[in-house]
């Protein structure tokens, strides 16, 4: 069972590697992500959300239903550990 | 205040007047300085997730210098829990409360139909409401988990 489990993370990985080959270089201007994604981020922060920081304004607008979610994660595990832990007296 | 408070006694190093006045000093400041990175998180690095770390910070801190009944009382498990709960359901409820007033979820410049502020800067505004509700959350449960982890979940004595 251990070697079926060890077989299967080495192909798996060995999958996920081989898929990388296909990514744009690092840093290339010229990906699809740098050519139409950043820019409008970029140019709009100001314009759409008059917040200065366009970090914030990624994470709070652009990209609220993943913030949303990670501040679940954080409750949720929040919420296992005092499930876990907490005696019923305290 | 509304017990009599005494220093504890029990504790395996005994107490330190130095550490105990420094830490005493210190917490209102680490505690303002929280609350800076949660409101300028529009303007500078920061935001909800980094100053609820450093309030939650504060807190710990108070555990580890005197003991955790000292944060507990300065934080209740009760207030904790509230804290974390509504910390979640601000989030979510900003992203209903905008469905429910004909925009999409999540979508701020929706509130502009509560209260005139125009919808750019309504998207703003809900982007500090929002930061804030992470605060609140991210405060309460880096306190609950070392509370937790500390004492073995009976709360009675920390590290």
């Amino acid at each position: 069972m251990k070697r079926i489990a060890l077989v299967t993370t080495l192909l798996a990985g060995a999958l996920l590697l081989y898929g990388t080959g296909d990514f744009p270089p690092w840093g290339d201007p010229n990906a699809p992500a740098s050519r139409h994604v950043s820019p409008t981020y970029i140019e709009g922060t100001v314009k759409d959300t008059s917040i200065p920081n366009a970090v914030t304004s990624v994470l709070g607008d652009y990209r609220g239903y993943d913030t949303m979610f990670e501040t679940i994660v954080i409750f949720c595990a929040g919420v296992v550990v005092v499930s876990v832990l907490r005696r019923p007296d305290a | 205040m509304k017990k009599e408070y005494s220093l504890p006694q029990d504790r395996p190093i005994g107490p330190s007047l130095i550490i105990e006045v420094a830490v005493r000093v210190m917490i209102p400041f680490i505690q303002l300085f929280g609350l800076y990175v949660i409101a300028h998180g529009h303007y500078s690095p920061g935001g909800g997730f980094q100053g609820g770390v450093v309030l939650g910070a504060s807190f710990i801190l108070m555990a580890i210098a005197f003991d955790l009944k000292t944060s507990l009382r300065f934080f209740s498990i009760r207030a904790n829990a509230v804290m974390a709960s509504s910390g979640v359901f601000i989030y979510t409820g900003t992203g209903v409360l905008c469905a429910l007033l004909g925009g999409l979820f999540l979508d701020y410049s929706a509130m502009d139909a509560l209260l005139a502020l125009g919808p750019v800067e309504w998207r703003s505004m809900g982007v500090f409401i929002v930061e804030l509700g992470v605060g609140l959350a991210v405060t309460a449960i880096m306190a609950s988990l070392f509370w937790d982890l500390a004492s073995g979940g009976d709360m009675e004595k920390g590290l």
